[in-house]
């Protein structure tokens, strides 16, 4: 049955989410945008604490309406807090019992610790299968030479927690993409270092590594998914699936970081155009509204598109059913509305928008990673287009 | 609990109306656009799905199943998909049924409703829209006031579906600054149906304007009675309605123009292989997605009794932009072919541009 409600609890769940946005992120937010690289450890121990609250659905719709509500606080905060993140979402999405167990034990004990994800390189972003970084297998040990960059939350996962970054790497150049495969590199490995931290036009708080692979030697069993290079057609790659498998799932989590920013923005706005008396006149025929009142009103409908879009795309995900297509509908979609939308707010709030003083000039260099990372924009439009058409990567470039 | 599935029953009823748009409406609806005449056996056979009469009580000889407005978005985005000028006939009779079943007075309902269970269409309508640009359902133009017994209806209205043959027709008229509803019965003296109107699109279904010369409605006929309506329902049921149809049309043409860039080659390829095309159909694709569950959202609204004014205008308004959007490139991608009549997509644009306009004339 088609039903929006959420239970009494999951309310509660989301309020609370809300609550703490509220009290403990948006207070210091602008602080670590302008302090760059400093950790807000207060903020990272108690989030840690409190990592039970609301984990019960973390990646249900209950747990992206959490999200959404975080990030509506400071989506730079969010991303740099302690947790299994996209190193973790990997292994979930490709793991054996037994690794999830090794892995991601971690997140339900002791200190803060991070898992990250190193896909990017210098020399490919969104073409995956032009990896370079390679791993040797030698005996019972893989060994890995390469570089990543754009590593989120690597520098706390490799050098400031007990975590470990999911590498991808290709174990044979000439498979092309059924080449490519996954890693597990604990924290302490030897032969694995940050090289530097990037500085960013907004979620500053969140570092951004490069990481460098030298000669790096991690166990046999450590590879997430088959070894074997097993060409399926030529379109298909069992390694590859596993990737876009992990992006089914963190597309939509993304997604729901960006609507969270987009809503802080609108927010903003509308308290604004409230102290001014001015109110929006909803149902009224258009050719009566004024012009900010279009805007408004179409920057929340935008806003609603986007977050039906993505609970649809979590909804899937949490009763098991494929939602390849409607994650990168979703996150096509919701990176595009968030800039669009905290770049109208920083247009209508005139002074005010452009002020450092005030939320909007950071929510639109926020939002803007959103039509970037875990896919840009055009690359989750070409999956989208692929699967509206069913034409393979090779009928459609 | 958070859902994005359809119960079966609703699956099974989309799955019967998508096969009378199919049947029905597509065999027929470019050469009812030409000749602008729907054939009287498309509206009998859509009819006898019972749309109406299953939302009406037993007592008043309907179905007495239950009225939901997600089973309505459902049926009417189905309906839309077919043909929108049939789609609106086929629910036309609704702009009556459902504000006298909603809100109108006991006595309102026994004498209406069973006409609208009947075996056959039930010819009935509304008439809210005015001819003037900045025509507003809620600072109307046209007025009722008390005289005696009677309620005195004077003004013009203009796209009333159906107007020459409906049996009975619900006005919208400003009463002391609120807009009320008055039921006429067909022949009402002052009630004077002018010119079929000739629009850009919606050829098929016949609209037209009406003028109300100092029309007298007796008191009883005020819809709901001393307590009148609740017009801001009326008008979000309509732009859930409205909202479905324009995702009906938006997916029709996208449907259309997908397969026409797979099939269609240039430099040696389908064109659909080229990303302008390509990004221009998943775009399309995202938008019929996301216009639709904003659109049930506001059905799910408005199915539990809330206020849906916010979600449904903001629904309506997004989905009047994205059935253009949507259409239009059904034409662009079909270039040349998309000017001509010989492919509906020129159709679909010249309908889905009218859902801007078409305020009040479908409900849900």
């Amino acid at each position: 049955m088609i039903d929006f409600e959420l239970s009494p609890e999951e309310e509660a769940s989301v309020k609370m989410a809300h609550k703490t946005a509220e009290e403990l992120l948006r207070p210091i937010g602008r602080y670590y945008d302008e302090h760059e690289h400093e950790s807000p450890q207060e903020l990272i121990d108690t989030m840690w604490e409190r990592r039970a609250e609301g984990s019960r659905d973390p990646l249900g719709v209950v747990g992206a309406l959490r999200i959404e509500e975080m990030c509506w606080g400071d989506a730079g905060l969010v991303l740099c807090l302690a947790g299994p993140g996209l190193g973790g979402a990997a292994v979930f999405a490709s793991g054996t019992q037994e690794q999830m167990g090794r892995f991601l034990k971690r997140f339900g004990e002791g200190k803060p610790v991070w898992a990250a994800m190193a896909m990017t390189e210098s020399g490919c972003g969104s073409d995956t299968s032009a990896i370079t970084t390679t791993a040797v297998r030698d005996g019972d040990e893989w060994v890995l030479n390469g570089e990543k960059i754009f590593v989120t939350a690597g520098k706390r996962a490799v050098e400031e927690s007990d975590g470990f970054v999911v590498v991808w790497a290709t174990v044979d150049k000439s498979a092309g993409r059924a080449g490519m495969k996954a890693f597990v590199v604990e924290a302490g490995t030897p032969g694995m270092s940050v090289e530097k931290l990037e500085k960013k036009l907004g979620i500053r708080a969140s570092d951004t590594a490069t990481i460098v692979f030298e000669d790096c030697r991690i166990p046999y069993e450590n590879i997430l998914g088959s070894p074997e290079v097993r060409k399926l057609d030529k379109t298909k790659t069992a390694g590859f699936q596993k990737a876009m498998a992990t992006f089914d799932a963190t597309r939509p989590i993304v997604a729901a970081q960006a609507i969270g920013v987009a809503r802080a923005a609108l927010d903003f706005v509308k308290e604004a155009l409230e102290k001014e008396g001015i109110e929006i006149r909803y149902g009224l025929p258009r050719q009566k509204l004024t012009a900010i009142e279009r805007d408004v009103m179409d920057m929340e409908a935008t806003y609603k598109a986007a977050k039906m879009l993505t609970m649809r795309a979590v909804w899937m995900m949490s009763q098991g059913q494929a939602n390849s297509l409607q994650a990168s509908m979703c996150k096509a979609k919701t990176g595009l509305a968030v800039t669009k939308i905290t770049q109208k707010a920083v247009e209508l709030m005139g002074p005010l928008g452009y002020s450092g003083k005030y939320i909007v000039e950071k929510c639109m260099r926020d939002a803007k990673i959103n039509d970037i990372f875990e896919g840009t924009g055009q690359i989750n439009m070409l999956v989208v287009a692929r699967r509206v058409l069913e034409f393979s990567r090779d009928q459609l470039k | 609990m958070i859902s994005f599935s359809p119960t079966e029953e609703q699956q099974m009823i989309v799955n019967m109306v998508k096969q009378v748009a199919t049947d029905e409406f597509r065999k027929v609806y470019r050469e009812a656009d030409e000749s602008g005449e729907i054939p009287a056996h498309v509206v009998d056979t859509a009819w006898e799905l019972g749309f109406i009469s299953t939302g009406i009580p037993e007592e008043h000889n309907g179905l007495g199943g239950e009225r939901s407005a997600i089973t309505g978005s459902l049926i009417a985005e189905e309906l839309a998909w077919g043909d929108l000028s049939m789609a609106m006939h086929t629910l036309c009779p609704a702009l009556v049924a459902y504000p006298i079943l909603e809100m109108g007075t006991p006595e309102q309902q026994s004498k209406y409703l069973p006409a609208f269970c009947g075996d056959k269409y039930k010819p009935a309508t509304a008439a809210l829209i005015e001819p003037r640009f900045n025509s507003d359902p809620c600072a109307l133009s046209a007025s009722a006031r008390l005289d005696g017994n009677d309620y005195i209806v004077s003004g013009e209205k203009c796209y009333v579906p159906l107007a020459a043959d409906a049996d009975l027709l619900l006005v919208y008229a400003a009463e002391n600054g609120s807009t009320q509803g008055f039921i006429l019965e067909k022949g009402a003296s002052g009630l004077e149906v002018g010119e079929r109107e000739k629009n850009m699109g919606l050829k098929a279904l016949p609209t037209y304007e009406v003028t109300f010369k100092d029309c007298r409605v007796p008191q009883a006929n005020r819809l709901g009675g001393k307590d009148g309506c609740d017009f801001n329902r009326i008008m979000n049921c309509s732009r859930v309605a409205l909202s479905a149809m324009a995702v009906g049309v938006a997916r029709a043409a996208f449907e259309y123009s997908r397969d026409y860039a797979k099939e269609r080659a240039a430099f040696g390829e389908p064109i659909a292989s080229r990303q302008a095309i390509a990004f221009m159909l998943a775009e399309m694709a995202i938008e019929v997605d996301a216009t639709r569950l904003m659109t049930w959202e506001a059905a799910w609204k408005l199915d539990r009794q809330e206020n849906a004014t916010r979600e449904a205008s903001l629904v309506k308004m997004y989905a009047d932009d994205m059935v253009v959007m949507v259409t239009d490139g059904g034409v662009q991608i079909l270039g040349g072919h998309g000017y001509i009549r010989e492919h509906p997509v020129e159709l679909w644009l010249r309908n889905g541009r009218g859902f801007a306009t078409f305020d009040g004339m479908a409900i849900i």
